[in-house]
């Protein structure tokens, strides 16, 4: 087991909050190309489905990468704790756009035929769910909230193993038929939540 | 055979080939600033097309763009992704080809292709043509109706139902060779004997005035205009007349969800989504797509509404 008490510090030339910043701002980069591809006319005979897809998709990569972050260091010895943040805000970020390419530009904010939607539709009530998960997270993100949460921020930001479990379910169930990659990330956050309950040794805690 | 009289799709619901392709150079060309007009404009003439107006929307010329028509496509047996078909269907050889017509019949025969566009000619149908999934577009089909085919063949009495078969080459069609999370193959479909014999009810063996490529079921498909477009089984290999509702892949699937009848119907919902609308392929913006109503029948309720009168649609979905 690698020892956590003495962690290597690297040097690098940015504070980690540019650090952060800097990662938030890379992984934008595939939503302005899917955009500018969009607009360009190239992304085939119904684009907003193509970005409507592709948002959902990086929402959920992101939110497993955020969520596997904590075990990295726990099991692997890996600390990228500065980036969970950036990652989760990430998640948000997409889940957001996945959102408004579907309420707005598919949908033109007609609150009947969303209506109509969200009653007709069970996958959908776990994707609202779910990214109401996410943005109360990231309205709780900011080190002002953290402060004042104090203690209840810890279970409040486990909600994200939920948010992580009703993505699985609605991106499962959105097809016509089974799809793999639904499975596949289903297994991804399956084993990120096994992970959880492992049971720390005593005293081997990290703070 | 005297041409058969069928509702042209409206002018509003066609885009002009020349007013879709001058949207994308303007768009494409365009800073954000013109982006933005654009996109107002187009938002003006979309309301004033569905205030039912001639003047909102620009004169008919052609339908769905060709490219729209052949890189978007449903054709499982080549992968689920709508680019897949035109993308991963390079392999597949659909000539020769020959499709067998047996079951309760007369004159029970297998027909090589060119007999039959010999035999029944071509003409150009334009249809709507509304998918299970909520999307739209409308397609100028070349081919001629199944009735002629079946009259040929001459249905015995008692016959009620027609069963379809589609083509099983999983060396050809990488969808087929997925296994445990596809469709049982090879695909099939049915229409009662009067669907079928009705004159909307189409074997298309062209699109656009070519061939039909491979990903919109070269060389010869059914196109019934007024159900979904599942319906319209690809690459038909054998038409069976029978006394027994045939068995359908979608239906097969998730019985539930896919009914035998599949009637374009807006009061009837999909269990996990709406039918009440569509999006019309080819046309709207990134930002915004364009959504119409969908009709009763897809249009047809004209033409074919007795075929199912005193039938509850909302039971034989």
């Amino acid at each position: 087991m690698p020892s956590f008490s003495s962690p290597r510090r690297r040097r690098s030339r940015f504070s980690p909050v540019t650090r952060q910043v800097l990662l938030y701002l890379f992984f934008l980069l595939p939503a302005a190309l899917d955009i500018a591809l969009g607009m360009a006319g190239t992304l085939g005979p119904n684009p907003t489905s193509v970005c409507l897809h592709d948002f959902g998709r990086y929402a959920f990569r992101f939110l497993l990468a955020s969520m596997v972050i904590s075990p990295l260091k726990r099991f692997v010895g890996v600390d990228l704790m500065l980036y969970r943040r950036p990652l989760g805000l990430l998640a948000f970020t997409y889940a957001a756009l996945h959102v408004f390419f579907y309420v707005v530009v598919a949908r033109h904010l007609d609150t009947h035929i969303l209506w109509q939607d969200f009653t007709t539709r069970p996958f959908l009530t776990f994707g609202v769910i779910t990214f109401l998960i996410l943005a109360a997270l990231a309205a709780t993100s900011t080190r002002r909230a953290i402060r004042a949460l104090g203690r209840k921020w810890v279970p409040l930001h486990r909600l994200a193993y939920l948010a992580m479990l009703l993505a699985t379910i609605h991106y499962t169930i959105a097809f016509k038929t089974w799809h793999v990659e639904p499975f596949i990330y289903g297994a991804v956050a399956l084993f990120v939540l096994a992970l959880r309950l492992v049971p720390k040794p005593p005293r081997r805690s990290v703070q | 055979m005297e041409a058969y009289r069928y509702p042209q799709p409206m002018a509003s619901e066609i885009t002009p080939r020349s007013y879709f392709l001058s949207r994308r150079t303007l768009i494409a060309g365009a800073a954000g600033s013109m982006l933005a007009a654009g996109h107002t404009a187009q938002t003006a003439q979309a309301a004033a097309g569905h205030a039912g107006g001639e003047a909102g929307w620009p004169a008919p010329e052609k339908p769905t763009p060709r490219n729209d028509v052949t890189q978007y496509n449903n054709f499982y047996e080549f992968g689920t992704d709508k680019s897949d078909p035109a993308e991963l269907s390079g392999a597949f050889k659909p000539l020769p080809w020959s499709v067998q017509v047996d079951g309760m019949v007369d004159n029970p025969r297998t027909w090589p292709l060119e007999d039959l566009t010999r035999q029944f000619g071509q003409e150009e149908r334009l249809y709507r043509m509304r998918c299970v999934e909520a999307w739209s577009m409308v397609i100028p089909w070349n081919g001629f109706p199944l009735a002629a085919v079946l009259k040929a063949a001459g249905p015995k009495i008692g016959a009620r139902y027609v069963a379809f078969t589609s083509v099983f080459r999983p060396s050809e069609m990488p969808g087929q060779r997925g296994g445990l999370f596809a469709l049982k193959w090879p695909y099939v479909e049915g229409l009662r004997l009067d669907e079928a014999m009705h004159p909307l009810t189409l074997l298309a063996t062209g699109v656009y005035g070519e061939a039909l490529p491979a990903q919109n079921g070269a060389p010869i498909r059914l196109v019934v205009p007024w159900k979904y477009g599942f319906k319209g089984i690809k690459s038909i290999t054998r038409i069976t007349v029978t006394d027994r509702q045939p068995p359908t892949s979608w239906n097969l699937m998730a019985p539930e969800e896919y009914g035998f009848y599949a009637n374009v119907n807006p009061a009837v919902d999909h269990p996990r989504w709406s039918q009440g609308s569509e999006q019309v392929i080819g046309e709207g913006s990134l930002f915004r797509t364009a959504r119409k109503p969908t009709q009763l029948f897809n249009g047809y309720a004209e033409q074919v509404a007795d075929l199912y009168q005193g039938m509850d649609l909302r039971k034989d979905f």
